[in-house]
């Protein structure tokens, strides 16, 4: 059995009224990359600060590294922010050296090609997210907590700063990335949505989209379409030309449609589909 | 004749932030520019928009009253309430009493924000602020509509109402252009453009840019020998390859696999930083 690096259960989190985090229970293993997806407000920040130890929850439990967190454990993980983390007035070099004698980090990671002159602040965004990853790694981290690690960089960055990732993960790290990129959720191994504070679903990719089906309406007079099918109640996408409904069935199209004359096809749902879907549920 | 530019090159002092692009932007259809930060992408769309003069090239756009523009810094005043920047809006544009009330109503409902006339643009979360900041472009039904970036850092719900405001700006007839990093979106448009370091690398139909990749995509579920490191990359827990040649060599535990436009984007890239020796 691999080890568990960080779990918790039936957590839980109230703010006077408000349920932040509502019986949440999850587990990141040694050597798996596991996505957290959630939309704004659905309590991925105040989950993240349990599972480090920052926030004491409501109710439940949390281990890390098996354990009630502490700032020793703490040392053991790897965060990426948002933000990257990065003193912009330092140089990579000394962003690198500076992270190396708080988390004591047995060999110094160099700094990216080109990233040597001037402060980080000044370096290309795709730059200064590649610094930001030779930080989080140096320390030879057993957790990576990544939020939205990838965001705004083009396809071949991304899958170069996955690399990092996934190298680590195969050396034993285990990460939680959390983020709503459906192209970042796609490349982790097992996904966690939440959503009002709960996970609403769980599993690879394959699971979650459970081999639903969303309908293709191909019609010359897609903005008439457009009209009648909102105006029967139903949310159609536009793809190209083509309409697109994550939900609904032939019956309701063809009543919305009435004597348009329009094709019809089947098309697997889109991970953005389903998040959207289980996240508006009721 | 479309709105759009053709040959369209901008200089920054010595710097070429755009080199010859071309964009055809027919009106009720919906294009989108796509590429990470620093491609250009903000630049081609000011021009388009008038905010900014092309060094050389002809760019063809209506009259700036008949366009909308939402920039990148998100085109919505913070000290004003939602329904304070809607009617500073109409007023520019000198719409009809009537017309504005029926817009705004529609667009608001759209848009989901419905019942939140009276807060502050500076008080909306992210993903609020873009939809008002879209809806403010569009409300004088422009014949040209130009988004820079209004899904970026918004969740997937709001994506959603902001992609359904783009179908009904494009379903009233106006030429949309939207800029984004992000592939899934990309796959909406009728015609792509990919933008980097300010030169067009792949444009047409999605389908068409999958189909236009060079060479030969190869998935694997381990590192690809030594050589050919340089040309794989990783995708979730499996590893691509591309080879540019289009004769197929063996390789033990590889297979041909048809790209996906993210693999076809990744190999234009590729091919590129090879073409030019970029440093890595």
């Amino acid at each position: 059995m691999t080890q568990v690096l960080s779990s918790c259960k039936d957590l839980g989190r109230r703010f006077g009224d408000l349920v932040a985090v509502d019986g949440v229970s999850l587990e990141v293993r040694a050597g798996e990359v596991v996505g957290l997806l959630g939309a704004n407000g659905a309590g991925k920040t105040t989950l993240i600060r349990m599972l480090l130890g920052l926030l004491p929850p409501s109710s439940g439990e949390v281990l890390l590294f098996g354990a009630p967190p502490s700032r020793a454990g703490r040392r053991r993980i790897g965060y990426l922010p948002q933000g990257l983390g990065l003193y912009d007035d330092l140089t990579a070099a000394e962003n690198l050296r500076f992270a190396r004698a708080v988390y004591q980090a047995r060999r110094p990671a160099a700094a990216p090609a080109g990233a040597s002159a001037g402060p980080v602040g000044s370096l290309p965004l795709g730059l200064q997210r590649r610094v930001a990853f030779a930080q989080v790694l140096q320390h030879e981290p057993q957790l990576l907590l990544l939020d939205e690690p990838t965001s705004g960089v083009d396809p071949l960055q991304r899958a170069r700063l996955w690399q990092a990732v996934r190298g680590a993960a195969e050396a034993g790290a285990g990460a939680l990335i959390t983020t709503h990129h459906m192209e970042e959720a796609e490349s982790c191994d097992r996904l966690i949505v939440l959503a009002r504070g709960r996970v609403v679903a769980e599993g690879s990719l394959a699971d979650i989209l459970g081999g639903r089906l969303a309908l293709v309406v191909e019609v010359e007079d897609w903005p008439r379409a457009l009209a009648l099918l909102e105006a029967h109640g139903l949310e159609p996408a536009l793809v190209g030309r083509a309409l697109r409904l994550a939900e609904g069935d032939r019956r309701e199209v063809a009543k919305a449609l009435g004597d348009l004359p329009y094709r019809l096809r089947e098309s697997p749902v889109t991970l953005e589909e389903r998040f959207v879907a289980l996240a508006s549920a009721p | 004749m479309n709105f759009g530019a053709q040959g369209l090159t901008v200089r920054f002092g010595r710097r070429l932030a755009l080199s010859d692009v071309d964009l055809e932007l027919p009106p009720g259809e919906v294009r989108v520019v796509v590429g990470g930060d620093g491609a250009g992408k903000t630049t081609l769309l000011e021009v388009l928009a008038g905010a900014r003069t092309a060094s050389a090239g002809e760019v063809r756009r209506p009259s700036a009253e008949r366009i909308g523009y939402l920039p990148a810094t998100s085109g919505v005043y913070p000290d004003l309430s939602v329904a304070e920047n809607l009617a500073f809006r109409a007023a520019a544009y000198r719409m009809p009493r009537a017309v504005f009330a029926e817009r705004r109503a529609a667009l608001l409902g759209a848009g989901g924000l419905l019942g939140h006339e009276g807060r502050l643009g500076g008080e909306l979360s992210g993903g609020m602020r873009q939809k008002l900041g879209v809806i403010c472009a569009m409300l004088a039904q422009p014949d040209l509509l130009v988004l820079d970036e209004p899904t970026t850092g918004v969740d997937p719900a709001s994506r959603r109402d902001l992609w359904r405001l783009i179908a009904h700006a494009a379903a009233d007839g106006a030429a949309v252009v939207v800029a984004t990093t992000y592939l899934d979106e990309a796959e909406r448009a009728v015609e792509l453009v990919l933008l980097e370091a300010g030169r067009v690398l792949a444009h047409g139909a999605p389908e068409a840019v999958r189909g236009a990749m060079p060479g030969l995509l190869l998935d694997g579920g381990a590192a690809p020998p030594a050589a050919e490191l340089e040309r794989a990359w990783r995708r979730g827990a499996r590893w691509r390859l591309w080879r540019p040649g289009a004769a197929k060599v063996e390789l033990e535990g590889w297979r041909e696999v048809a790209p996906d436009l993210e693999d076809a984007v990744t190999v234009a890239l590729l091919a590129r930083e090879t073409a030019e020796g970029v440093a890595q």
